[in-house]
């Protein structure tokens, strides 16, 4: 059973490292970011699935809380930063 | 093998195979705004039955509830965070790729990939 979760682990790490390509050869700078996110997003399942294979899912859980949490904080706060810099702009000239 | 680990085994499987197709989406999807249906939608699935699996496999306690909070907050933050970061996509000038040639109301402004940046020059945005 705790075979099974390894094996889903491994198959996670290939998975994750896949929108890296993304990170690297994006075109824009939004596909970067997205791509940042969604490994951010999916290393939440691998952390707990480290959780199992440890037998202290209690303490990675919050792990993976405090982990989405600043996920979800850095990206407002990139989207934020990147929305309408000509009009900052305007506003900073003026 | 009782019941609730054959369960749980098979809604972690689920879970790895919905985020194996927003990988590759985000890989070969031709857009930004089409990429974020990848990690919008397909991520999040995946993310909410991984970790229903693992509450699964877990049981009743204070482990499984701390699980659903963790899935709560997914679903409620990640899409959030991805229309944030395509409103500001949007909002800085990146156009939509649309198939086989320019935007049809703008058909003088170049629309490749490569020529998309942030710093587009338009005039006439929002």
């Amino acid at each position: 059973m705790d075979r099974a979760f390894v094996v889903i682990a491994v198959a996670l790490t290939i998975i994750i490292a896949i929108p890296s390509f993304r990170v690297i050869a994006g075109p824009t700078l939004f596909d970067r970011l997205l791509g940042a996110g969604a490994i951010g997003t999916k290393t939440l399942v691998l952390i707990c699935l480290v959780g199992v294979m440890y037998g202290r899912l209690d303490m990675f859980i919050d792990i993976t809380v405090a982990y989405a949490i600043l996920n979800f904080i850095g990206n407002l706060a990139i989207a934020k930063y990147f929305t309408n810099p000509k009009t900052e702009d305007r506003e900073g000239a003026s | 093998m009782t019941v609730f680990q054959v369960v749980s085994l098979v809604l972690v499987s689920a879970g790895a195979f919905f985020l194996l197709v927003g990988s590759l989406g985000i890989v070969r999807l031709p857009d930004f705004y089409s990429r974020t249906h990848a990690t919008g939608k397909s991520d999040t699935l995946g993310l909410m039955l991984a970790l229903l699996g693992l509450a699964v496999h877990e049981g009743l306690g204070i482990n499984s509830a701390k699980l659903l909070v963790a899935i709560v907050f997914v679903a409620l933050t990640n899409p959030v965070g991805t229309h944030a970061l395509t409103r500001a996509a949007y909002q800085s000038g990146l156009r939509p790729w649309f198939k086989g040639g320019p935007v049809p109301e703008d058909p003088t402004e170049r629309n490749t990939e490569a020529e998309a940046g942030i710093d587009v020059p338009g005039e006439g945005e929002r």
